[in-house]
């Protein structure tokens, strides 16, 4: 089934948008333009916190409401610009005062809390770099993360530090403070109290020459064949987070924005802390996970004017019986955009239908550190499209083949989506693993991973993964560092993992199962595995499904075929099968 | 259905999606979620599962409602 373009009126939007023509605005885009904006350090430099932070408490909008957080209890707290530029220099100076020095790494493990944002603020005026993990990762990704990150300090909670962390330490020796957000009283020497160490910190911190280039943000993310590589961001990329905010996102001064997304992952740290800073704006955090009704009372009462969320989120909501705005007051709402994996064409029209607006999705990833393709406030959708890229960026598609790759010019055609490399939040590294880094670039494109085609009129549209790599919930989770956690129960002597389509979460991870010769393949062994394999990883990364098989496809050098395992699960043709291994 | 029935499925149910923790350990008025670490999806399917077995309509909308054991029992107890 096609669906139509939805058409814009300029004319019927109540701001008018930034970009107001596309071509134009690529045009007439340069990054020195952008830059020009940003304030820069006084003696030179440039620090993303101050951008976001000290330029605006030091200013007219002081008292602007920065961040208004819902605490899941009902509580709000109210932060203005000048108490985040204090919370974030009081962390700045416990972090100086432990002895952190500029480029060590600072990990953050915890719930969507005021003090997550200091941190991620003090961090950065610190010149330290700034590591957020998902709160329901297991202890296994923790560990892998922090371990890889070479993390010297961590801030977190006590339930947290107790249920995944706290029996890692031995094998983290570089690991040297602990910070709990909610302990009143040290636990000893190096699990220490932030309340308390926050309350003995100066309120004045001089931030420490800044080069664009030195490194602020470490995201990992999940990897094909090893564990998962962390991308390495620059103070730079702020001019992304600025450029995007203004020429996607739409941000206004008197705008309240609420980015659905966890700190845990680029989305909620580009757009859930940087973005709407660096414009000055109100941005909303609510402490609480996904609840339809809790969700349109936000809307409502909080008066949102633009909202980021996703795809898995608005599909819970389309299976909310109803019409949402006979129940809710959403008139303050004028632009909605998603991002995490493609948003279905139903998705984008049942917004128009049942919201008023229809949505915009947009396309990028831990890499890019930024929007890179976009639908805009005043450019028709076309359903189902990840829209056209931003201005600053040039994408487009191309094959590989035996001398590098080549671009493909006709339009509809299927191939990768590749970058040209250049833009300010484009990843510095993979870190400590140069030759995968320098694998993501080809004939001076970056290759995105991404299968995609672009139209006859310019817009893209994603067709899938060109790797193994499982998205699931708008995270991506890579099958080894499951299939590795499930080889480790007694009874396993291979596992295959792979992302099985789901109409709600995109694809869920499904696990294909070999057991070792004395084990019956039952439901309690099922159950006993997932068991086994969510302690480890934890629910965001454990399969949710897991079938038991006789053996797994491989190829002549006894690599799993993940795909066929995915063909077979699909009843799709089982393509070209001249590598695989006869069993 | 007695409430101690009804409880034996929530908990059957739930161990079901989080097989590793011992939900009889659950108090009443803690956070099912949290405190099982069953994410938002795990949920809907508990949720789905509990629909099929009990054959009670639990609208999206009222997902917030069932956040503790006691929650739900008050929620489904009327209902089966």
């Amino acid at each position: 089934m096609s669906f139509d373009p939805i058409r814009k009126d300029l004319q019927a939007l109540r701001v008018t948008p930034h970009l107001v023509d596309h071509e134009q605005a690529r045009a007439a885009h340069s990054w020195e333009a952008v830059r020009a904006e940003l304030q820069g350090l006084p003696g030179g430099g440039l620090n993303l916190a101050h951008e976001a932070v000290d330029r605006h408490a030091s200013g007219a909008r002081a008292d602007h409401l920065a961040l208004r957080w819902l605490g899941k209890d009902g509580t709000v707290r109210d932060l203005s610009y000048a108490d985040m530029a204090q919370g974030s220099t009081r962390f700045a100076n416990v972090l100086r005062a432990l002895g952190v020095a500029k480029g060590e790494r600072v990990f953050a493990l915890m719930g969507r809390v005021p003090e997550l944002y200091f941190a991620a603020l003090g961090t950065l005026k610190n010149v330290s770099v700034f590591c957020p993990l998902f709160s329901q990762f297991g202890p296994e990704p923790v560990w892998q993360r922090l371990n890889r990150g070479d993390a010297k300090v961590l801030v977190t909670t006590q339930v947290l530090y107790e249920k995944k962390v706290a029996a890692l330490r031995e094998r983290l020796p570089a690991l040297q403070f602990i910070l709990l957000a909610d302990a009143e009283d040290d636990l000893d020497a190096t699990v220490r109290s932030l309340p308390r160490l926050m309350a003995a910190a100066s309120d004045t911190f001089t931030i420490p020459p800044t080069s664009p280039e030195d490194m602020a943000l470490l995201h990992f993310t999940s990897g094909t064949t090893g564990m998962p590589k962390g991308a390495v961001h620059v103070h730079q990329a702020a001019l992304t987070h600025f450029a995007t905010g203004r020429y996607v996102l739409d941000l206004h001064p008197e705008d309240v924005f609420w980015c659905t997304a966890d700190p845990g992952w680029v989305t909620g740290t580009s757009y859930g802390i940087f973005a709407p800073f660096l414009h000055g704006v109100t941005n909303l955090v609510d402490e609480a996970d996904f609840d339809a009704e809790r969700w349109y009372r936000i809307l409502e009462q909080q008066k949102v004017t633009v909202w980021y969320t996703a795809p898995t989120a608005i599909r819970r909501l389309m299976r909310v019986p109803g019409e949402p705005r006979a129940q809710h007051d959403l008139s303050a709402l004028r632009l909605i955009h998603s991002v995490g994996e493609p948003l279905n064409p139903e998705a984008v029209v049942w917004g128009q239908r049942a919201l008023g607006l229809p949505i915009h999705d947009n396309w990028w990833q831990t890499e890019t550190g930024g929007i890179m393709i976009a639908n805009y406030a005043a450019m028709d959708i076309r359903p189902g499209s990840m829209g056209k890229p931003l201005p600053g960026i040039d994408a487009v598609i191309v094959k590989r083949g035996e001398h590098g790759i080549e671009e493909i010019t006709q339009p509809d055609v299927e191939g990768e989506l590749a970058l040209k490399p250049g833009w300010p939040s484009m990843f510095r590294a993979y870190l400590h693993d140069e030759a995968r880094y320098a694998k993501c670039f080809v004939n001076g494109w970056y290759l995105s991973g991404d299968l995609a085609k672009r139209d006859a009129d310019g817009y893209f549209w994603f067709v899938g993964r060109a790797d193994d790599i499982i998205k699931t919930s708008g995270h991506m989770v890579g099958p080894f560092e499951v299939e590795s956690a499930l080889m480790e129960h007694p009874a396993v002597a291979e596992a295959g993992v792979i992302g099985k389509p789901d109409p709600l979460i995109g694809e869920l991870v499904k696990a294909f199962v070999v057991l070792k010769p004395g084990n019956a393949a039952n439901d309690e062994l099922r159950l006993d595995l997932i068991g086994f394999a969510r302690k480890r990883l934890g629910p965001a990364v454990a399969p949710k499904e897991i079938a038991f098989v006789e053996s797994l496809p491989k190829t002549r050098s006894g690599k799993i075929m993940r795909r066929l395992l995915k063909s077979r699960e699909l009843g799709l043709p089982e393509g070209d099968l001249s590598t695989l291994e006869n069993d | 259905m007695s409430e101690a029935e009804l409880k034996t499925i929530l908990l059957d149910g739930l161990r079901k999606i989080a097989p590793e923790a011992d939900p009889t350990t659950l108090r009443g008025d803690q956070n099912i979620r949290e405190t099982l670490d069953i994410d938002s999806f795990d949920f809907l399917s508990f949720l789905i599962a509990l629909h099929d077995k009990l054959g009670v309509e639990i609208p999206e909308a009222d997902y917030g409602k069932l956040s503790t054991l006691d929650a739900m029992l008050r929620y489904l107890g009327p209902k089966v």
